[in-house]
């Protein structure tokens, strides 16, 4: 059976094509021409039809702790927020630093049908930062990469090697810059609102120093890496500097940092305590920027569900991180709506930019190409609340605001896996 | 209805007069009876010092109505204890203020005798409290209210009540 | 964003958990109150009946003797019936108890909290969890405010030297840790004080503090330059060990305030000091004793400040004036 959805508004940021026509699926692909045989027609026509979001950093909260979210619950809100795959770090408990963990990750996620999930594999065993993980092994079982997460390598040797050894066997190393010593206890962005609020900083230093780090044992070993979250304006020349000179580095940032800044968190609101801080108003604009000239090839919502519990704390007692899957799509399309980039572009930092950073067969919506798609309503107002939201973490600053474009049906393989509202359609022959 | 203040003072000095020979301490209530008892106090001559009590502390609205903003501390020049005092007010309607300028005094000591003596008595009283010294008795109707204006020159307002 | 809570939609105060945002006219309206309680206290019964029947529990997670006991005398003096409870964190480790603490104490129908915690943000939490006819009063948290200290200071220094407009107020040492320097300096900007200054090594000097509307400086003589009142903040030792600063006897040599430095700010100048003293670190005993030093009088002005804040919020208040 095929299936036809008609009248929707094609944007595929690969092919930089933008335009209505009808989207013919077949056999879980995307088909030229006209299918045959029986055919759903699904009337699409006023929705956006995309490439589905591709978000490289997602907790699931399994396994470890399952009282904030489980795989089933987020791969759920996942697809709610038009991601057909996301990657999840390795910081879990236990961490993803053997083969097994990671092949029952991948198990699990294909068992429950949800979004597609690929695991990041530990850079260095139980993420210890001394020795090196089985980074083939974690390959073999179907991660999508090697990483120690959030939690810093503070011996620049062990970080060289664990380096040279993946650049060896051509794994991309995806990496989080911030120097331990320089966050230290810090919660917040170090500058007005860290001292009107009394709260411990962390200066914009601890990302640029680890990241002069980083990109300098990037270069001297020639790894394929990923630099995650970033949120400091002087982190930008730098990496703008290592890629005119190309090394193979690319970026991402999270979606609440081209939205929020330090200022958000107004009188001690928890759902701002994200990690890296939300920084000042020019570190929001220099990261627009580079999102816009691709400096930043990437956007991830960095979701983190949590238990109310984690939030209904002293805000240094708080737990940092925003459950962020279904803001993602929203958030993104603001920055088209405010004149930074055109909404191709835009969709590009979600779909195509990561799908590069993985490696994975890119042909946004060509004939051939897997109907993994994302249809939304670019028009439709919603606020997030316990009524719209799908994510078991209600953790979101964004509760109760009006965010514009809505995920409307998800489909992996050319199967309709979420949908949020009836559409027109009728088997056909 | 007119009231000329200049004869009820004269009365009022008249009474306190026949307790001149007491040496009575003269205390005002903030911010009307400190007015009436400076007056008082200047038209006797007396050597004594003059007191003026705040009462907002001891006020039984508090709770409803909040503190004051306006509250001024109270000054008792000497020591009351065994003194005969004169309490003066300008108003005396409903009896509370009367009662929580008695209770104030008592924190200060204990007076031989408190009399009472305000510049209008009128009519709404609510407490079982009586003056011994009057300057004028009105009859107002429930919604009317009766204010002291000054301190120069005195004048009486009649208002209507706004809440 | 969350807004602050310290003012319900009807600009009634219901909280007292910073002195940031308060307008000159509450801050001086909170001291005028306190003049008529300073009568009170010279009393030979020191007590109003305000707020009997009110229940204040004095909830504090950090040891704290002078603040507690002022809390509790200005309780007393009021009428209300007081409670002490001292705690440490680490019996109540996770935050969920900290709400659950309160929750506890809130049914046994306490009016009025009085809180004291290591962590900045407890007291505002703590806030907005209680019902609306539950008050809160911020008694220091973590780095973040100390407003009825900051109150009290404003109060000492009113007493002293009358017209704000007209001064220099120089805040030496610790100001990155100090909660109460930070509720000072909001108090004083909110009062119009001429210049508001800030003295204290760099690596203890708040990240963009000049923010705040002071003027910074690291050198010692050159910010207490004609100044009408020095206040000295408190220098806990940890910071040594922390690598902030190098040692006592080097950070007195800088900043501690001696005869000599004192000769630099106004013939008039008063010195203060929020206490505990460190004598020798911070301050040099013949300041702290001498004829400028009106740090005893802080403690006497705190009972009454405290007393007319409590009063303040137990009783329903008529709406304040916004801050423009």
């Amino acid at each position: 059976m095929s299936v036809c959805l008609k009248g929707g508004r094609l944007i595929d940021p690969v092919n930089g094509r933008d335009e209505v026509a009808d989207l013919l699926i077949y056999d879980g692909r995307i088909a030229g021409g006209s299918a045959q045989g029986p055919r759903r027609v699904i009337d699409v026509s006023g929705l956006v039809i995309c490439p589905g979001l591709i978000d490289l950093r997602a907790r699931v909260r399994e396994p470890g702790a399952e009282h904030k979210a489980t795989l089933a619950s987020e791969t759920a809100a996942a697809l709610a927020g038009g991601v057909t795959t996301f990657c999840c770090p390795p910081d879990t408990s236990p961490p993803i630093d053997t083969a097994a963990s990671a092949q029952w990750l991948n198990d699990r996620a294909r068992a429950l049908g949800g979004a597609r999930v690929i695991p990041l594999g530990a850079l260095t065993r139980e993420l210890g930062g001394t020795t090196l993980a089985d980074m083939a092994a974690l390959m073999r079982a179907g991660c999508g990469g090697v990483s120690n997460g959030p939690r810093a390598i503070k011996d620049t040797r062990v970080l060289r090697h664990a380096l040279e050894y993946a650049a060896g066997l051509g794994i991309t190393v995806f990496l989080q810059p911030e120097d331990p010593w320089l966050a230290h206890q810090g919660v917040v962005h170090e500058g007005e609102v860290a001292t009107r609020l009394g709260l411990a900083g962390i200066p914009a230093t601890a990302e640029t120093i680890a990241l002069a780090r980083d990109l300098m044992l990037i270069e001297q070993t020639g790894v394929r890496a990923h630099v995650m979250g970033l949120s400091a304006a002087r982190s930008l020349p730098l990496l703008r500097e290592a890629q005119a000179r190309g090394v193979p580095v690319t970026a991402d940032t999270a979606a609440h940092q081209l939205h929020l800044i330090d200022e958000d968190i107004g009188f001690f609101d928890t759902h701002c305590h994200v990690r890296p801080p939300l920084r000042a108003a020019a570190d929001r604009a220099a990261l627009r920027e580079a999102v816009r000239d691709g400096t930043l090839s990437v956007i991830c919502s960095d979701h983190q569900p949590h238990e109310p519990d984690a939030k209904r704390v002293v805000f240094s007692d708080s737990e940092p991180g925003i459950s962020a899957f279904e803001t993602l799509l929203p958030l993104t399309l603001r920055l088209a709506a405010d004149g930074i980039l055109p909404v191709t572009a835009a969709l590009h930092r979600i779909t195509a930019g990561p799908a590069a950073v993985l490696g994975l067969s890119n042909q946004g919506l060509a004939a051939g190409a897997v109907a993994d798609l994302c249809v939304f309503d670019p028009d439709e107002e919603w606020t997030p609340s316990a009524q719209t939201w799908t994510s078991r973490g209600l953790n979101t600053p964004f509760l109760g605001q009006t965010l514009r474009g809505r995920v409307v049906m998800t489909l992996i393989g050319g199967e309709i896996r979420h949908q949020s509202r009836a559409l027109p359609g009728s088997p056909q022959t | 209805m007119t009231v000329d203040i200049e004869e009820a003072l004269a009365r009022m000095t008249d009474g306190l007069r026949a307790l001149a020979a007491r040496r009575p301490l003269l205390i005002g209530v903030l911010t009307g009876g400190a007015w009436v008892a400076e007056r008082l106090h200047s038209r006797l001559a007396l050597s004594e010092p003059l007191g003026n009590l705040d009462i907002s502390f001891y006020r039984d609205d508090f709770s409803r109505v909040g503190m004051n903003p306006q509250v001024k501390p109270s000054h008792l020049p000497i020591g009351i204890d065994g003194r005969h005092v004169v309490l003066i007010d300008d108003v005396l309607h409903t009896g509370r203020t009367v009662r929580a300028a008695l209770n104030e005094l008592f924190d200060y000591g204990r007076p031989a005798s408190i009399a009472l003596a305000v510049l209008i008595e009128r009519d709404g009283r609510e407490l079982p409290i009586q003056p011994d010294i009057v300057g004028v008795r009105m009859r107002l109707a429930a919604h009317e209210h009766v204010k002291l204006t000054g301190p120069d020159p005195l004048g009486i307002k009649i208002m209507e009540k706004t809440d | 964003m969350i807004g602050d809570i310290q003012v319900d939609a009807q600009g009634r105060r219901r909280h007292f958990l910073s002195t940031e945002g308060m307008s000159a006219d509450t801050i001086l309206g909170i001291l005028d109150t306190a003049e008529s309680f300073i009568s009170v206290g010279e009393r030979e019964i020191k007590k109003v009946p305000l707020l009997r029947g009110k229940t204040i529990v004095n909830l504090f997670f950090e040891a704290s003797t002078r603040t507690r006991t002022t809390f509790e005398i200005a309780g007393k003096r009021l009428s209300a019936d007081i409670i002490n409870i001292n705690t440490s964190v680490s019996a109540t480790q996770k935050g969920e108890s900290l709400l659950d603490t309160v929750r506890n104490l809130e049914a046994m129908h306490t009016d009025l909290f009085v809180v004291r915690h290591p962590l900045s943000g407890a007291a505002d939490l703590i806030a907005r969890s209680v019902p609306d006819h539950v008050h809160v009063v911020n008694a220091g948290d973590g780095r973040h405010a100390h407003p009825t200290q900051g109150l009290l200071d404003m109060f000492t220094i009113r007493r002293y030297k009358n017209d704000f407009a007209r001064l220099k107020v120089a805040i030496v040492g610790d100001i990155l840790h100090s909660r109460v320097a930070r509720s000072q300096i909001h108090a004083l900007t909110a009062l119009g004080t001429q210049e508001v200054r800030v003295i204290g090594p760099r690596s203890l000097l708040p990240a963009a503090i000049e923010r705040l509307g002071v003027r910074a400086f690291t050198d010692l003589d050159e910010g207490l330059h004609g100044a009408d009142v020095i206040i000295m903040l408190r220098l806990q030792t940890e910071r040594m060990n922390s690598a902030l600063i190098p040692g006592a006897r080097e950070y007195f040599d800088l900043y501690g305030l001696t005869p000599r430095r004192l000769r630099q700010a106004r013939p008039d100048a008063i010195v203060m000091h929020p206490g505990p003293m460190n004598r020798g670190i911070e301050i040099d005993s013949s300041v702290a004793d001498g004829p400028q030093s009106v740090i005893l009088p802080q403690v006497t002005n705190g009972i009454a400040v405290r007393m007319a804040i409590l009063a303040r919020l137990a009783g329903a208040t008529a709406s304040e004036p916004k801050t423009p």
